[in-house]
């Protein structure tokens, strides 16, 4: 426990490093150069590069969220239960289609920037925050929703105060799949002029820059790592108040 | 009074309660007894309204269940079920609280209240109001279960297989407990079982449930000495029909003015338990005494026998 601690410890004061004060790591990376190329990227601030890729990823995590667990509350009431095999195709087309084939199809509808990618990932990420959610939601003991039903709730009042907290643990893992598969997936936004850590590897492939490359892969890694770890946290905390046991 | 009148309840072509009525006394327990699947438990639930009938209507104090919406119907009647359905993410106080809280009583009158019932059913405020129900043990949890249906005062309880998920030891300890919150509060019980003892032990009254239908509805007395039917004997049981005829009466209704040099019984216990003295102690009576220990009078073998005929 000690040791993970210290090596989250060090993560993040390497990833904040690096994005500060990037031209300190230059030795790290000289080596990578050829012709005397720069071995730090110069094209751009990292470290505004990196907050634009974390709230790409953020915001269409947000969007993810409210539409796959709207989705999911709806399919688990009797009138919407129709639905679920319905939704259940849409999002896994949403997991299935490859990003680079959405943003493919909307570039040419809503042009370049940010917003393909935000569609992009928004589609990619519905899929892990909705199963979850379902199975949050079938899996509340029979019992406690009588009990609740018997007790006078009406069906809001079950859903917000029994179903929802119950199911959150499981539907915050959800969340965390959906952001830490969409930190990496988000590179591929750069493409498409988005803004994010994608642009630092494209430059390092198309001036065969090796530093630049691993610079990009490095720092879109440690951002994954670290949203992880802050996740698994975060729900540790909901959770301690939402004993499910 | 709960009025059951014409009951049924249809699922496709089965016929899961079929035209039951019923009157159900206030200020009493009433037990529905009857083998799975014999409809007891969906009975139970139209009262609520957990499941609406096909037909027929169910009348509380003179008012139908349907005048108001569902949800606040049952916020006016106690529900208990087997395995007591807490809720996990909440406390013991929070759970007692549920009522309460959806009626929008006060903060204060809720706390009081959760503190009064936590010192009803023996459980100390300090050490499990702020408890989850994962660390009660079961006879604990039932007893939140318990408390938490009567928080607002309903005068209506119902209770379905309440006790089936405790152990023998504390089933008997709770439903003793049963017995004294009915006496404290004044409430209506309806109980589900499909145990027979627990129906003699608890029921003022007793409905015999077979195939959707009620058989006999009476007290526990009649169902023994005056079966309408036989399935009714069958449940009751023939073999040892005296020995549960004597279980209904207790010492203190026949004790007999006299002193006895044979064992002591307590007033309280069954004709039953004091035959059993009796026999073990090899006397032909024995001295019937009240809580304090001032004798009441003497209980002889042959007055014990009288009452294990019908009459």
């Amino acid at each position: 426990m000690r040791i993970a601690s210290a090596l989250r410890f060090i993560a993040l004061a390497l990833l904040v490093a690096f994005l500060l004060v990037p031209q300190k790591f230059a030795p790290v990376f000289a080596p990578l150069t050829q012709f005397g190329a720069p071995a730090i990227y110069d094209q751009g601030n990292l470290l505004s590069l990196a907050l634009a890729h974390l709230g790409t990823v953020c915001v269409a995590a947000a969007a993810s969220t409210v539409v796959a667990v709207g989705l999911g509350v709806l399919v688990t009431r009797p009138a919407g239960r129709e639905f679920l095999p319905l939704s259940r195709t849409l999002v896994n087309i949403g997991q299935t289609f490859p990003p680079v084939a959405v943003l493919a199809v909307t570039v040419p509808l809503i042009g370049f920037g940010e917003k393909p990618t935000l569609i992009a990932l928004f589609a990619y990420g519905l899929l892990p925050i909705f199963e979850n959610t379902i199975v949050g939601l079938q899996t509340t003991p029979p019992a406690v929703l009588e009990a609740a039903s018997g007790m006078g709730m009406s069906a809001r009042q079950r859903l917000l105060s029994v179903e929802l907290p119950l199911a959150m643990p499981l539907i915050l893992e959800g969340i965390r799949l959906s952001l830490v598969i969409n930190v990496g997936t988000a590179t591929i936004g750069s493409t498409v002029a988005a803004k994010g850590m994608g642009e630092v590897i494209i430059a390092g492939l198309l001036s065969n820059n090796t530093a630049f490359v691993l610079q990009g892969g490095l720092v879109t890694a440690l951002m994954a790592v670290l949203l992880y770890e802050g996740m698994v946290a975060f729900e540790r905390r909901v959770c301690r108040t939402v004993q499910s046991e | 009074m709960i009025a059951v009148e014409n009951l049924t309840k249809r699922y496709g072509a089965a016929t899961v309660v079929n035209d039951v009525s019923m009157l159900i006394e206030s200020n009493s327990i009433t037990v529905i007894v009857g083998t799975s699947g014999s409809g007891k438990s969906t009975l139970l639930r139209m009262i609520n309204r957990l499941i609406e009938p096909s037909a027929g209507q169910v009348l509380i104090e003179g008012k139908d269940t349907r005048a108001e919406p569902a949800h606040l119907l049952r916020r006016r009647i106690g529900y208990v079920i087997q395995g007591n359905g807490l809720f996990p993410h909440r406390t013991v106080a929070e759970n007692i609280a549920t009522v309460p809280r959806l009626l929008r009583w006060s903060s204060a009158r809720v706390a009081a209240r959760v503190d009064e019932l936590l010192r009803v059913f023996q459980l100390d405020p300090g050490a499990y109001a702020q408890a989850f129900p994962h660390q009660l043990s079961g006879g604990q949890q039932q007893r939140v279960g318990v408390a938490r249906a009567l928080a607002a005062e309903p005068a209506v309880l119902l209770m379905d297989e309440p006790f089936g998920a405790l152990d023998p030891i504390i089933r008997a300890k709770a439903q003793e407990d049963l017995l004294d919150i009915q006496r404290r509060f004044g409430t209506t019980i309806v109980l589900v079982t499909h145990d027979m003892d627990e129906a003699f032990l608890l029921g003022d009254r007793v409905a015999v449930m077979s195939q959707g239908r009620v058989l006999q509805y009476d007290r526990p007395t009649a169902l023994l000495t005056r079966p309408t039917d036989p399935f009714v004997s069958r449940m009751t049981g023939l073999a040892d029909r005296a020995m549960r005829l004597l279980s209904l009466t207790t010492a203190g209704e026949v004790a007999a003015p006299g002193g006895s040099s044979g064992p002591q019984v307590p007033a309280a216990a069954s004709l039953r338990d004091a035959l059993s003295e009796i026999l073990w102690s090899g006397a032909d009576s024995a001295l019937v005494v009240d809580a304090d220990g001032t004798p009441r009078g003497h209980l002889t073998l042959a007055a014990i026998l009288a009452h294990g005929r019908p009459a």
